[in-house]
């Protein structure tokens, strides 16, 4: 569970958040907003990756504190852009790269990657070059990356942008699978539409915050008020 | 040099521990300079180009290594023929060569996790672990910039000759600067994150093992 009291965040003498107060508890909470709203920035906060100006982000009921190990383990994040979070420069170095502190043997690792390789289909890409991947097949590889280190609660940032139909609809199924819970930043109404809980983010601030049903109605609306 | 090179193989290189090969390169870069002769760097060339034969690493690979470098080494060699002369520009130049060829090899056979791997233990043996720890992790982020700024400077040239400029500097340098900084706040954020202990993996998979045995 991760309950957010009373965070802004500030940059640069710009609020990009302003004072936002939620518990995110459901299984599948989707967020959405324009283009620059502060969602990734939300996101990030989640973790410790991006630190509160003012508030407190609690993890499970710990304080994420100057120390946000803790709730790194347990909150994983895929970025929004896997060029960001590619390590090294063959796939198979880079899955392993989060496991370096499991605990795992070099053969339990190895062959933790090819079954997860192997759920998508991607046991191919194993020795390729990652620079030489393209962007769908980037962001299969950064979300892998995330999923092997199986964190409690995974947030996703904009998951599908890269995806082709196929691709996409093979996450979308190990998504619906997976028992974690899960936090996903997406202009994708599909599949936002499948969440247990919607959040709407505009100008720093949670604008609606209800069943997707509601809150995706409303959102376009908004869309086509403003153009 | 710039962007990473593995190549993979099965030679006896392939599979000499990493920190050997450091220690190698090392020592044979200090032979060349400590004995500038050509008794010692004839045999160390052919060594090195041996090497190359041995390990299954294609002449191409050779050229791809030393591309980068070609302009800087001519002038070294145009500049010594004319301060110097020819027979030692030769020497300097083969000399060059030499180092970049051999450190490439290592680059060539040797994955930059095993590397980093390696001199994160050879640390670990005279410094604290967390210390150790962050020395690997600079590693980890010198090896992810150097692409990462090549790749960056590509993508503003490409742009911009697709808007119909032409090879301006400062119009590619700035652009380069700022997109590199952006990347690198968020590629430091996520070796971070991805950097966690994860130890509860091999706790479950301990639990499994015992309920199968
Ligand atoms: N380091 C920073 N310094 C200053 N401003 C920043 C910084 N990072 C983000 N911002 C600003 O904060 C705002 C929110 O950014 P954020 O990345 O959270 O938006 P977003 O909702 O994820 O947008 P998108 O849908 O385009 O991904 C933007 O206006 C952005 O310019
Ligand atoms: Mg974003």
């Amino acid at each position: 569970m991760i309950k957010i009291e009373n965070v802004g965040v500030s940059k640069e003498n710009k609020t990009i958040l302003a004072a936002i107060s939620v518990t995110l508890t459901e299984p599948r909470i989707g967020i959405i907003g324009s283009n620059g709203s502060g969602k990734s920035t939300f996101a990030k906060l989640l973790n410790g990756l991006e630190r509160a100006t003012t508030g407190a982000v609690f993890v499970n009921d710990a304080p994420i504190g100057k120390n946000n190990k803790t709730a790194l383990g347990k909150v994983g994040f895929v970025f929004q852009n896997p060029d960001n979070q590619i390590v090294f420069p063959i796939v198979v170095e880079d899955l392993a790269f989060g496991l370096k502190k499991s605990g795992l043997s070099k053969q339990q690792i190895q062959s933790r990657i090819t079954t997860y390789l192997e759920q998508f289909g991607l046991r191919h890409l194993l020795e390729r070059r990652t620079h030489e991947l393209s962007g769908g097949e980037k962001q299969l590889i950064a979300l892998i990356g995330v999923l092997l280190m199986e964190p409690e609660i995974i947030v996703l940032d904009e998951p599908t942008t890269l995806l082709d139909l196929r691709n996409r609809s093979i996450l979308l199924k190990l998504l619906a699978e997976l028992p974690q819970k899960l936090i996903i930043v997406s202009h994708d109404l599909a599949l936002m539409a499948e969440m247990d809980r919607l959040l709407w983010i505009e100008n720093g601030n949670i604008h609606q915050d209800g069943s997707p049903e509601a809150v995706i109605s409303a959102y376009r609306q908004f869309a086509e008020s403003e153009s | 040099m710039l962007t990473s090179t593995y190549y993979a193989g099965q030679s006896f290189l392939h599979t000499t521990r990493p920190l050997f090969k450091v220690l190698a390169l090392f020592l044979v870069c200090t032979l060349l300079f400590v004995f500038d002769t050509w008794f010692v760097l004839t045999p160390i060339c052919l060594a090195v180009f041996g090497l190359y034969g041995i390990a299954g690493i294609p002449r191409s690979e050779i050229l791809l290594a030393l591309r980068p470098a070609f302009w800087m080494l001519l002038f070294i060699f145009i500049v010594q023929i004319y301060f110097e002369s020819l027979q030692l520009a030769s020497f300097v130049i083969l000399r060059f060569v030499t180092m970049i060829l051999a450190a490439s090899l290592l680059t060539l056979t040797t994955k930059t996790s095993d590397l980093i791997a390696a001199l994160e233990q050879f640390f670990n043996r005279f410094l604290p672990e967390h210390i150790a720890e962050t020395i690997s992790l600079a590693f980890s982020l010198c090896f992810r910039f150097i692409p990462l700024v090549r790749q960056t400077f590509d993508e503003v040239t490409e742009a911009q000759k697709a808007r119909g400029h032409h090879k301006d500097w400062r119009a590619l340098a700035t652009p380069t600067i700022i997109r590199t900084l952006k990347s690198a706040d968020e590629i430091s954020q996520a070796i971070i994150a991805r950097s966690v202990e994860t130890s509860h993996l091999s706790a479950a998979n301990e639990r499994r093992d015992r309920e199968h045995s």
